[in-house]
Order: C-alpha cells, then sequence, then structure tokens
C-alpha cells in the first residue's frame, strides 16, 4: 500500500497535474481492454519524458512499489489492468514522433504516439508501416511493441516484432538502457531489443522505438467472398495457401459476427452468409490483378456463393474497418464479450474451427469467431454476462477446452494478445516447467525486486 | 442489479445501458475533450467508467464526477465511433440530471443563471423575441458600439466579459413575421407534402433568413408548409443540462402545436434540435398519453437535407461559382447521422465546388451554451477548428445548426480569417432564386 509520504516523494519529481490520486481519478484506470478485470490502482502517474520514467522507476524500486505501464489501455488479457497496490505509470503524454529518416526508412517515436499516427505519418513519406491491429486507431506504438501486436496483414508482413530495429528502455532500478540500432545488420552482443517485445511491461519501460519502415506497395485489391458454408471458406483457404499465394490479409467472420458488423458499419454487407472472408492482395499492378484473379477463382471453385471487388480504395477501407471492428461490435449481443486468441498451424485450421464450435455445442454457449486465417490465429468470442456466475463457469470450461486443443494441434494460447492476467492459468501448460523456468530466470534478472508488473504472465 | 435507491437517477438507470460498453477504447480518439487533456476521466469510456461506479454504489456523484459530466460537450463523436452501440447520449444526459438533483455543482450564481435560461428565457418564445427586439434595437441604435468603445463591457463578471463579443448579432423579424407577411402565399395549391416546420429558438433569433430559406425550398419542391404559432423550444438545451421535466413539458407542448398524425414530416433546419427531437419517444416512453404520439413525432421528425434528399429534390438549373467548405454540426452528425444528405444538397447547385474540411465531424466548441459554461475548452477547440478552415482555404463554410454557425462567425473574428458562414438551405434557395431570376 503507497501512503501520504510515498506521494509526497513523488510530487518532488512531478508537476501536480502528473499524479493523480483521486477516487475519480483512479477508477477509470482500473481497466483495460479485457472483460471482467478491475484493480483500484494507488495512484496515477503521467510522465513526459525519459527522465521523468527513469526518476519513477527508481523510486519505485527503492519504495517496493509495483509499477504497472500503459498507454491506451486497449490491452485484451489485462496486461495493463493494475495489480493490487501499484502505480500505473501512463505514458499517452511521450506522444512525439521524433524523425522520419527517409535514408534509412526508419521513424523514431515515443511510446504513446497512436499506431495510426504512425501508419499515417509513414504513409505522408510515401512509406508504409504495415503492422496494424485491431485497435490501430487508439493502441499506442509502446503498447505494440511491448505485446508483440499483430493485425490484419501479419500473414504476408508479420508482426510487430519484424519492425523494430531499436529501443531505448528503463529498466527497473531507472538506469536507461539503449539497444539496437538503425542498422540492418546489427549482431553486437545479445538482440536485447527482443526480450523487451512482448515483454508486456515486464522487463522495463520502453520509452523511444525506432521502426523499419518499407516502400509502400503500388497496387491493392480487396475481395469479399461470400459462404453458405463455413467449410467451404476454410477450403478455400487452404487452396490459397497451396497454390502459393500470399495476400497481405486473409480474414475470416462468422455469420454471428458479419451480423454484428453491419449492425455497426452499415455498409451494405449480407447478413445471412455461414462465412465471410476478406482478402487483400497488394504489390506491383500487374502481380494484383493476377492475383486477384486467381483468388476470385479459387473462391468461385470452393463453393462460394458470390465474390466481390471493392471499387476503390474507399470501399477497401471501409470494408477493413469494419473488419476492425469485429471485436466490440460483438458487444451488440452480450454484455460480457471474452475473447480468445488461440492460433495453429494453418493446416490444423479446420478442425480448429470444428473443434470451437463442439465446445461451444456441448457446453451450451454463445460464440462468434472471427479471426486472422491466413495466419492461423483465430478469435472465438465467448458472448456472455458477467453477472451469470454459472455461465461463466461454462465459458472457463470451455475455454480451458479450446487451449488445450491449440496446444495439441501444435498451436500456442494467445498470437498476438498476450498473456497478461487472462492466458496466466494456461501459460504453463502450453510452454512446460523448462520455458517457463528460464523466463522466471531473465525476468529476475531485470527485475530483482519485483516491480514491473507483477503477479502477470506468471508468478 | 441495483434497487431504485433514494432516488438516485444513475441506479435507477436500466443496467445494461451501461454494461454495454466494454471499454475497448475505440471511442478515445474522436473525443475532442480527451484530446485536450489525454486523462482517461475526460474520455467517453472514462466518463462511462465514473457513471458506472456511482451505479455500482463505489463512487459518489460529487464535485469531480458533476465538473466531469460538463466538461463533456456532449457531442456524440463516441457514439458514431463505438463499435459496441452505446447509447452515450441517455448516460450522458442522465449524469447530468443526477448532478442537478443532488446539486453537486450549486451556486447561488449558476443556480440564477441556469434558472433564467433553462426556467424562464428558453420556455417562452414570446419571452425569447421580445429580448431578441431588445437585442436588435441594442445592436443597431449604436448602444453596443458605444457600450463597447467605453469599455462598459469590463463590468460584466470575467467569464461573461470575454465572452461579450460573441453575442450574435439579433434579427429585426421573426420567422413567423415573415411568415404571416407574405411567405405563407408560396405555398403550393396542390401540394405533394404538408410538412410542419420548427423555427426555434436561436435560429428565429439570430437566423430567421435560413427559417425563411427552408420554407421557400420546401415550398418549391411542391411542400405546404406549416409554421405552428403555438410551437416552443424543442428542448435539447434542457435535455442535455439536467432538466429533463422541462424538456418532456416542451415536448409535449410540440407535439399538440404541431399534430404529428396530420403532417408528412416535421421539419427542422438545425442539427441540435433535430438530434434532441428525434427522441421525443424516449423522452416521453413513460407518459402513457403523450407515449404514442411521440412515436409518431420521432418518426416524423427530418432534418431539411435528409427530407429533401429523400423526397428526391429537384436540383437548381443556376447558380453562382463558388467554393466552399462543410462542418458537420455534431448533433446532426453523430446525433442524427446524417452527414451525406447536406454534402448532396451542396453538389447538387452548379457551379459550387465543396472542399472537404479536415476533421469536418469534430465539434467546433459550440455544444449549445458550452461555450458559455466552458469558455477555455471552448476556444481551444475553435482554434483548432478555424486552423483547419484556414488550411482548406476557403472564404465560405456552410453549417446546418446556429450554434455552429454563431461560434463559427466568432471564430472568424477572433482568428482574422475572413469566413462566411451559410446553411447549405440558404445557398439551395439563393440558386433557385438565380434559377428564377434567368442568371
Amino acid at each position: 500500500m503507497m501512503d501520504a509520504g510515498h506521494f509526497e516523494q513523488l510530487r518532488g519529481f512531478l508537476r501536480p497535474d502528473q499524479l493523480l490520486t483521486s477516487p475519480e481519478e483512479l477508477s477509470v484506470y482500473a481497466y483495460d481492454g479485457t472483460a471482467m478485470l478491475h484493480q483500484l490502482p494507488e495512484c496515477v502517474v503521467l510522465p513526459e519524458n525519459t527522465r521523468q520514467v527513469s526518476n519513477v522507476l527508481r523510486w519505485a524500486n527503492e519504495a517496493r512499489v509495483p509499477v504497472v505501464a500503459r498507454g491506451s489501455g486497449t490491452g485484451l488479457a489485462g496486461g495493463s489492468v493494475p495489480v493490487p497496490g501499484s502505480l500505473v505509470l501512463c505514458l499517452v503524454r511521450l506522444n512525439k514522433i521524433l524523425e522520419v529518416d527517409t535514408r534509412n526508412l526508419t521513424l523514431t517515436a515515443e511510446p504513446g504516439v497512436l499506431t495510426q499516427q504512425i501508419s499515417d505519418a509513414a504513409a505522408a513519406a510515401g512509406l508504409f508501416y504495415p503492422p496494424d491491429p485491431g485497435s490501430i486507431k487508439i493502441s499506442t506504438i509502446g503498447g505494440n511493441v511491448a505485446n508483440n501486436s499483430g493485425g490484419l496483414r501479419g500473414l504476408k508482413y508479420g508482426v510487430t516484432r519484424d519492425y523494430v530495429m531499436a529501443l531505448e528502455v528503463v529498466l527497473a532500478d531507472g538506469r536507461i538502457l539503449n539497444t539496437g540500432t538503425k542498422c540492418v545488420k546489427d549482431v553486437a552482443g545479445f538482440t536485447l531489443k527482443d526480450l523487451f517485445i512482448g515483454s508486456e511491461g515486464a522487463l522495463g519501460v520502453i520509452t523511444r522505438i525506432v521502426l523499419k519502415l518499407i516502400p509502400k506497395p503500388q497496387a491493392k485489391r480487396t475481395l469479399l467472398a461470400l459462404y453458405d458454408r463455413m467449410t467451404d471458406a476454410a477450403q478455400t483457404i487452404s487452396a490459397i495457401i497451396e497454390r502459393q499465394i500470399i495476400p497481405c490479409t486473409l480474414e475470416f467472420l462468422d455469420q454471428t459476427t458479419i451480423a454484428c458488423v453491419e449492425g455497426y458499419a452499415k455498409i451494405g454487407l449480407p447478413t445471412d452468409p455461414d462465412a465471410v472472408l476478406l482478402i487483400e492482395v497488394d504489390g506491383h499492378p500487374v502481380q494484383v490483378e493476377e492475383q486477384a484473379a486467381q483468388l476470385e477463382e479459387l473462391a468461385a471453385v470452393h463453393g462460394a456463393r458470390q465474390v466481390r471487388r471493392a471499387a476503390d480504395e474507399a470501399e477497401a477501407l471501409r470494408l477493413a474497418t469494419a473488419r476492425r471492428s469485429a471485436f466490440s461490435a460483438l458487444a451488440r449481443l452480450a454484455p460480457t464479450v471474452i475473447l480468445e486468441d488461440v492460433t495453429v498451424p494453418r493446416s490444423e485450421l479446420a478442425r480448429m474451427v470444428a473443434q470451437v464450435q463442439e465446445v461451444a455445442q456441448r457446453y451450451q454457449l454463445r460464440i462468434g469467431t472471427f479471426g486472422h486465417m491466413g495466419d492461423g490465429n483465430l478469435h472465438p468470442t465467448f458472448l456472455t454476462d458477467e453477472r451469470n456466475e454459472e455461465e461463466i463457469a461454462r465459458v472457463e470450461k470451455a475455454m480451458r477446452e479450446v487451449f488445450e486443443y491449440a496446444v495439441q494441434l501444435g498451436g500456442t494460447i494467445t498470437g498476438e494478445h498476450g498473456v497478461g492476467l487472462a492466458k496466466k492459468p494456461f501459460l504453463v501448460g502450453a510452454l512446460g516447467p523448462v520455458a517457463l523456468d528460464v523466463m522466471r530466470r531473465v525476468r529476475k534478472s531485470f527485475d530483482p525486486n519485483g516491480i514491473l508488473n507483477p503477479g502477470k504472465i506468471f508468478d | 442489479m441495483n434497487a431504485p435507491a433514494s432516488g438516485n437517477l444513475i441506479q435507477s438507470l436500466d443496467y445494461a445501458v451501461i454494461q454495454q460498453c466494454m471499454h475497448c477504447g475505440m471511442c478515445l480518439p474522436t473525443c475532442p475533450t480527451y484530446a485536450l487533456t489525454l486523462r482517461e476521466r475526460s474520455s467517453p469510456r472514462g466518463r462511462i467508467a465514473l457513471i458506472r461506479g456511482i451505479a455500482d454504489g463505489r463512487l459518489e456523484a460529487g464535485r469531480a464526477f458533476a465538473e466531469e459530466m460538463y466538461y463533456c460537450l456532449g457531442c456524440l463523436a463516441c457514439q458514431s465511433a463505438c463499435p459496441a452501440g452505446v447509447d452515450y447520449s441517455t448516460l450522458f444526459e442522465t449524469a447530468r440530471a443526477e448532478v442537478e438533483r443532488t446539486g453537486a455543482l450549486r451556486s447561488a450564481k449558476r443556480s440564477a443563471i441556469r434558472a433564467f435560461i433553462l426556467r424562464r428565457l428558453f420556455v417562452s418564445k414570446k419571452r425569447l423575441l421580445r429580448l431578441g427586439r431588445l437585442l436588435y434595437l441594442y445592436q443597431r441604435s449604436g448602444a453596443q458600439f458605444l457600450v463597447r468603445k467605453l469599455g462598459l463591457v469590463r463590468l460584466l463578471p470575467g467569464s461573461l466579459r470575454s465572452l461579450e463579443p460573441l453575442t450574435p448579432v439579433a434579427q429585426a423579424r421573426s420567422t413567423q413575421q415573415l411568415f404571416e407577411k407574405g411567405l405563407a402565399q408560396g405555398n403550393p395549391a396542390q401540394p405533394r407534402y404538408r410538412v410542419g416546420l420548427l423555427s426555434g429558438c436561436v435560429q428565429d433569433l439570430v437566423y430567421s433568413q435560413i427559417n425563411a430559406d427552408t420554407i421557400e425550398v420546401l415550398q418549391e419542391n411542391g411542400c405546404q408548409v406549416m409554421l405552428p404559432p403555438a410551437q416552443q423550444c424543442c428542448g435539447s438545451l434542457h435535455g442535455h443540462n439536467g432538466e429533463l421535466e422541462t424538456a418532456r413539458a416542451l415536448a409535449r407542448v410540440n407535439i399538440d402545436a404541431f399534430d404529428p398524425e396530420h403532417l408528412d414530416a416535421v421539419i427542422t433546419n438545425a442539427g441540435g434540435c433535430g438530434s434532441h427531437m428525434i427522441h421525443y419517444d424516449h423522452l416521453l416512453e413513460g407518459d402513457s398519453r403523450y407515449a404514442a404520439r411521440a412515436k409518431v413525432w420521432s418518426a416524423k421528425v427530418k432534418d431539411i437535407s435528409q427530407f429533401l434528399v429523400e423526397i428526391g429534390f429537384r436540383a437548381p438549373r443556376a447558380g453562382q461559382p463558388q467554393r466552399l467548405t462543410y462542418h458537420d454540426s455534431c448533433h446532426l452528425r453523430h446525433g442524427q447521422k446524417v452527414w451525406a444528405a447536406p454534402r448532396q444538397v451542396l453538389a447538387a447547385i452548379p457551379g459550387l465546388e465543396l472542399v472537404e474540411l479536415k476533421e469536418a465531424d469534430w465539434c467546433c466548441g459550440s455544444a449549445g451554451i458550452y461555450n458559455i459554461t466552458q469558455p477555455e475548452a471552448a476556444m481551444k477547440l475553435l482554434d483548432r477548428k478555424m486552423e483547419n478552415i484556414r488550411a482548406a482555404g476557403v472564404a465560405r463554410v456552410a453549417v446546418a445548426n446556429p450554434g455552429c454557425s454563431i461560434q463559427l462567425e466568432y471564430g472568424g473574428r477572433r482568428s482574422g480569417l475572413t469566413v462566411e458562414v451559410v446553411h447549405p438551405v440558404s445557398l439551395l434557395a439563393a440558386a433557385y432564386r438565380a434559377e428564377r431570376e434567368g442568371v
């Protein structure tokens, strides 16, 4: 527990508006984007530069006060929900893009910059920053790095990790570490930056990020394929991969999800197909046209009821934006939506989808499934009500079965949301004791006093 | 979940409305006040969390809560952004009503101002128009000039003093006078539609010409226009400021005055009024005498642009070459989801080039009486808006809400940017006139 003396010490190096302690202020930092998690912090600190982050961590390390770093609080596994007795370090005021380097094709930013702003700044320089998590409009780049966020373009362009060239990180004791350079090749010592990517705030606090940018694809085509049977959609995906076409986006939405998305976006999506695939190919104009034609043919051969091409960039953008709203739009159907993130090798997708449906049926639960089919990354979403304890118990049992099955198929319990609190109970089952032991020792060496997001990921 | 304890309006609210927010954060980047503070409490998600805290009995509806609810613009941009379909408007109005019930912000001065504006002025159009007449005489007689020159403005209290330049110019004639002295004769002999027009309060006082233009345009498109003399303020000001009972009383008066069962549409040309009037059904759902009529009413309320597009208005054959931009009134765009129609009306005018405004759907800071209650935030938002207008490189802005018009006209004076503010329907009326005159 923090006391008045602690706040007094913090005020020694923070302006009054940078330290929030009132019940109202605390109550609005008690959650992130995850369902059913609520924990009040002791205080919230809004630093404005690396120096202040360093001062806060040095102080917290000495005072043994747990620190939970966060950006916009859109996490989906509870990684940015406070832990009991904690100080929330909210990094949204570190929100400057420091440089767009067109000679080296890099962008340097503070962690509180929104992902959309990164994407826009790259585009303004004629370049491309591909990672685009569903929450791109509000998620911060610091949060993306700390969670190694994915998105709709993972299939062709990879995830956040593939674009991080260098980091400035404040360590638990307040020291400032720089790792990585703008160099394409750099093997001087261990690649420490890779440890911080996806570390969920448990190894350090990221305060500056150098990102790799790539040339903007010259052309893009967006297709929408509608299916009366989900299995036909799944077979189309296998056929696309087998044909060695790598679309930049290959998204799947089931009927429940489509109806919700249309309810929100109102862009004229038919709401009766059993499944919809949203496919985007990009690259050289000639190749894009050729692949689009091949995709249309593959979809038709595998039983698509209809294949539509987006007429223009604006329509393509509307479709992608609608898809990004899927998770939140499902909340139209139920008070509580619990989003899962299992991922399997692509060859096992059809089995995984079938298993999710079977489990839902057996436990009498409603789920909407959508996801990045091209990546093998599924988001089965349980539609429930947190006030119904009996149903929540069934949800938990069903979730455990889904996780276990994914692991059996050679998959993982989380593809892009992280472990945080929500997946913590399942981690050891997925990784085994050796991996967990190594992780524990890595964590201990970075944070011997256990002040960084303690209780998250694993104990 | 919660038994309505001690009349707490938030605890009496259907908990499902609160629970609809799954705190994903998609609303944050669209919230103008969050952009100003970067503090979660000033975001829609944060405000809903505060409301939920009160519903759950974890928080008190104290001063901090009250201030935050009045720091919200009520622009409803969050409602457009929300994939989960949260009814923020209800949450926000209930929260403000609870603030008024508990008196968390009560002070003699605030009560006096609120009583004057909400319970005296904006419940009687007669009184309002009389004040308008005084304002007109004050402005036209040179008295305003003298007061400004002699520095008498300094006698006003600080917060009002800074707003004095915002005072709009009152018109000589009310819409009713214009209607009775000529416009009514323009009604077609064999109308395609019978419509009633809400002449509004501020619209009537400051922009009665826009009402006249609206009537002309409707008549041009085969509508018989009624202007019920018994109509009153729509009540939006009251609804948004925690005076739900007064808002209900005004809604009943208007339903009686318009008799919506015998109209094809109830037309408004003010985004703020329309956004409130489409919810009379919700407002009066507990009123056994009016609930059914309120449903009829809500189904028939149409913004002028929306109605014109729906009936397939006639594109004028003449017009002046002009470049302009369009600013979305929040309550037209987010409250009524009407954004394409006004653009379609503009696009139908020959010679008109529409330049899209950056952040067109971002609040200008007017927000009802927000620029009076929160001048600092309102001016920051206005400056941001004027900067975008400057970047659009046009000398004319079309907008369909009187509050925005006053704010943008003031913004022009404040920023030194020469900008004319017009209603889309006035441009359409001008084009029809040009056509008749053979220009």
